[in-house]
């Protein structure tokens, strides 16, 4: 075990190092540059800028300047946010987006594995049918939708919770965390289902029942454990995603976190911000990635990453 | 199915946003009445009008690139900029000049000396005098290139300025000197009528230089940074706040009556809109664009909307074909355009429809106005047909043009009204080309594909310079690449000339210039647009849009006064000279000699108060 992990954790320096060449290269090739705006700059101010950020050297250069500061931890200065480094703004940003990606990770898997399970075991009947409905539509409509409704009706029209802002507060996280979560739940809703029903129609399952196993235990101890494994896989790079931020539920309610970084640096040339963020997730894809691994090999049986031989 | 399940929910929603609880439709946000202002004989508005908490909340655009003021651009830093800071000059409420820092100045008959003679009370938010060689320092900064700042222009006109700028002089040589610890004299190479004006804008502010050297480019950070306006910074979350409160060593903070100033950053135009109507905010950055008829029916008290000192227009590549060398087909492109369609039926805030390039309304310049203005559009329909025939098109040999904006839903729609006019009325055939904002600059200035193009310029300082030098034929942003030897003397001239009438007329024969030489294809002057609480008063519309906040206030709600269930202040105490406020409810900026100053001592300062917004729709 140990050794498949250091294996795993070293197989991802060299795909990180890809990620981080690869993105280099891509965001250079876009027209226009961190400094250009309306009012054009004198020449000469053009030239100390460049300078100042060398942005005068080679790229190959600047791209082996990079990876040294890579190597040191240091994401270097925003080019747009001129009094942070990317450091500072991601240290600002991660933990406000972690906190509401954890929160909506945790609620859709509360509400979805249960509510799941529950329409697999009424297949086919009313209730399987209204709840796949309904997480048809969570999945259907779009946040850019569901947050401003939720907005008008909670903040504006009721007047319970507040229109946006960002603080540590329950009240400022309600509706941010419920968008962030509706099309989980529905996802996370769908998929348990699915193996669910599969699981249940396994031989194995049908020889717990024989043996005389009380219905519960059956679903409990051996139906829902294999049944999480495509929920599982699913929840790795939707993780990542999740706690890297929503550009679209930070832009409607106006939190700091840092899923607008992805599109706000790229709208701005801010070269080293949107590296900063591309490692970010990159490193959570990877590391979700190899979690998922062990939870697999925890949950099922059949799987096992030691060196021994592998399973029946 | 998406589409129907969300139009389902939407009408489920309208259906409850039409009925209060007493099943009346409530289509309007209530906003807070404000009670009648009424001022003393010093002109400050009566104590015991004034809200309790004096905590102003303002929506301000993006994110602010900077508060380090030498290197900030654009208008969300510049607000705040303006409350921390005070350059020389600032401005009133209406606009207008008044002295800041410098409590008057001297300009010598050839108008090249400028001498300031600075306030002695002036104060760095933690006490330093506010000295000459602060100016001295910060302007040689501001022009040295090292410090790479992007405005730096704007003190081109002080001696030597230019040559430093380009790395051929040393800062130390720029034209400025400290004559002793209160006075500043700046030498020019021109004169500069404008040149107090350029002394209101943040580029121009003193920068404290201990601090600056103690924390390099950190000193903008809260704790670090030390200013002399206003406020001072008290925290700044990236994105979520920037947070500013009284600096009680203001040389006018007596007159300060807000106490605390909170600016949230908004990315979308519609959030901030939605914050306004729940009541957290004060004042707005902007009006979401697709809500004007709403606004004016539901929410009109608090719609405020005055012509600002800008000119949307559309330019044309003079470098390339088609539009190279054939002014004919450019008039013909202009004047087929209806503005008054486009301000009435497409951008419908109001704006004004011009065929100028200056926007109308300075005080001592009125633009040449072509004669096509006066015409009918019908008339200037017939003549653009006139004229697109005589360059050689038809009906059956249409013109194909591309028509360049930077994406957005307003460009967008100004750009499909206009092609269905040129459709119309001449036939030509438009391709739309909608680009991101960087690379629409990019190829704008390259001047390779592009033929029509929207640009658009907001002046810097208050003067028709702002907008004609654009068009010189060496400047950076003459994307239309207008060469023209003679106009490019008029501005030389300008820029030389001391009569101030003399001046004038040079300016408005430049313009005509422009205009005759078709180069431009201008829409509507732009205005201002935002919402504010009826509650905040002080301000004033003014063309620059500057709205300095320690000129605000805010009054009490209407029913406030009368109704004794007030549970924070009731109204029988009313407070006076002796009611100092709580001394566990001060803030942790408030020093000693607060006391002394007339109006903190006058009105309890209710910080610890939550963040009150107190009226839900």
């Amino acid at each position: 075990m140990l050794n498949f992990s250091l294996k795993r954790l070293a197989s991802a320096i060299p795909t990180l190092f890809l990620l981080i060449t690869f993105a280099f290269f891509l965001i250079r090739i876009a027209p226009g540059g961190p400094f250009d705006s309306e009012r054009a700059l004198p020449p000469e101010i053009e030239a100390n800028l460049a300078a100042k950020y060398h942005l005068d050297e080679p790229l190959l250069f600047q791209y082996g300047r990079y990876i040294w500061q890579i190597v040191r931890l240091d994401f270097g200065p925003s080019f747009h946010y001129l009094d942070w480094s990317v450091n500072d703004l991601i240290i600002q940003g991660a933990p406000v987006s972690f906190t509401l990606g954890a929160l909506a990770l945790l609620l859709a898997l509360m509400i979805g594995i249960p509510v799941g399970a529950w329409a697999a075991l009424r297949q086919n009947r009313p209730a399987d049918y209204s709840v796949m409905s309904i997480a048809m539509i969570g999945i259907s409509v779009p946040n850019f939708v569901m947050a401003p409704l939720l907005i008008l009706l909670f903040a504006i029209i009721l007047g319970w919770l507040p229109a946006g802002g960002w603080e540590y507060t329950p009240s400022r996280m309600v509706l941010p965390v419920i968008t962030l979560a509706l099309p989980m739940i529905a996802y996370i809703a769908r998929i348990t289902r699915g193996s669910m029903i599969e699981v249940l129609h396994s031989s194995f399952i049908r020889t717990a029942r024989a043996k005389g196993m009380p219905e519960k235990k059956v679903l409990i101890s051996h139906a829902l454990k294999p049944a999480l494994l495509p929920v599982i896989s699913y929840l790795g790079p939707a993780a990542a995603a999740i706690l890297t931020g929503s550009v679209v539920v930070e832009r409607i309610f106006t939190i700091p976190g840092v899923g607008s970084y992805f599109v706000q640096g790229a709208l701005n040339r801010d070269y080293t911000l949107v590296m900063g963020v591309v490692i970010l997730y990159g490193i959570l894809i990877i590391l979700f990635n190899f979690v998922v691994d062990l939870l697999y090999a925890w949950l099922d049986p059949r799987i096992r990453y030691d060196d021994a031989e592998v399973g029946p | 199915m998406k589409r129907m399940v969300g139009l389902l929910v939407l009408l489920t929603l309208a259906g409850c946003a039409e009925r209060d609880a007493d099943g009346e439709l409530v289509r309007v946000p209530r906003l807070p009445v404000p009670v009648a202002l009424e001022l003393d004989e010093g002109g400050r508005p009566l104590f015991e009008l004034l809200a309790e908490a004096q905590v102003l909340y303002r929506g301000n655009g993006e994110e602010p690139q900077t508060l380090d003021p030498h290197l900030a651009e654009g208008v969300p830093s510049a607000n705040i900029l303006r409350d921390l800071f005070e350059g020389l000059t600032t401005t009133d409420p209406d606009g207008r000049i008044v002295p800041g820092a410098a409590i008057h100045w001297d300009i010598s008959r050839d108008g090249l000396t400028y001498t300031f003679y600075l306030d002695p009370n002036g104060r760095w938010s933690n006490g330093d005098a506010v000295t000459a060689e602060d100016f001295v320092w910060s302007w040689r900064r501001l022009v040295d290139p090292q410090t790479a700042a992007g405005y730096s222009r704007m003190l081109a006109p002080v001696a030597n300025a230019s040559a430093i700028l380009a790395g051929d002089d040393d800062p130390a040589n720029l034209g400025v000197s400290a004559l002793n610890e209160t006075t500043f004299q700046v030498l020019l190479d021109d004169p500069t009528p404008y040149f107090l004006g350029l002394l209101t804008h943040p580029t121009t502010y003193p920068v404290h230089r201990p601090s600056y050297e103690a924390h390099g480019n950190a000193h903008v950070r809260p704790g670090n940074l030390v200013s002399n306006g206003a406020f001072v910074l008290a925290d700044w979350q990236v994105r979520a706040r920037v947070e500013l409160v009284r600096n009680l060593h203001y040389r006018d903070a007596a007159n300060v009556i807000i106490e605390r100033v909170v600016y949230f950053p908004f990315e979308d135009e519609n959030t901030e809109f939605n914050r306004f109507r729940a009541g957290d905010l004060h004042w707005t950055f902007q009006v979401p664009s697709g809500q004007f008829r709403w606004l004016t029916e539901n929410m009109e008290d608090a719609l405020m909307v005055a012509p600002w000192f800008g000119t949307y227009f559309f330019s044309f590549n003079l470098t390339r074909y088609p539009f190279q060398e054939n002014p004919d087909l450019r008039r013909a492109l202009n004047l087929a355009i209806d503005r008054d369609i486009i301000t009435e039926r497409v951008s419908r805030f109001g704006e004004i429809p011009t065929f100028n390039l200056v926007p109308a309304g300075l005080p001592d310049y009125q633009p040449p106005v072509p004669e096509y203005a006066e015409w009918t559009q019908a008339e200037r329909e017939a003549e653009a047909l006139r004229l697109y025939l005589a360059a050689g098109y038809s009906e059956s040999n249409p013109l194909t043009v591309e028509l360049r904006y930077n994406t957005s839903e307003n460009h967008r729609r100004i750009a499909v009204a206009m092609a269905a006019m040129w459709k119309q009325v001449l036939g030509v055939r438009t391709r739309m080309v909608n680009e991101e904002f960087r690379v629409f600059l990019q190829n704008r200035a390259q001047r390779r594909v592009t033929q029509v193009f929207r640009a658009g310029w907001i002046g810097d300082y208050q003067d028709a310079f702002s907008f004609l030098e654009l068009f010189h034929s060496a400047h950076g942003r003459n994307d239309a690449g207008y060469n023209n030897p003679s106009f490019d003397r008029l501005l030389e001239q300008i820029a030389a000339e001391r009569i101030p009438a003399r001046r004038r007329n040079l300016m408005v024969e430049a313009e005509r210039k422009l205009l005759a030489d078709q180069v431009i294809l201008p829409v509507f002057t732009y205005v201002s647009k935002r919402l504010v609480d009826p509650r905040l008063q002080g301000w004033q519309e003014n063309v620059m849009d500057q709205h300095l906040s320690r000129h605000m206030f805010l009054v009490r709600k209407k029913d406030e006064l009368s109704d004794s269930a007030d549970p924070v202040d009731p109204p029988d105490q009313t407070p006076t000279e002796s009611a100092t406020p709580e001394p566990e409810e001060q803030h942790g900026n408030q020093a000693p000699e607060a006391n002394g100053l007339s109006l903190s001592s006058a009105h309890p300062v209710s910080l610890s108060a939550p963040a009150d917004r107190g009226q839900p729709c």
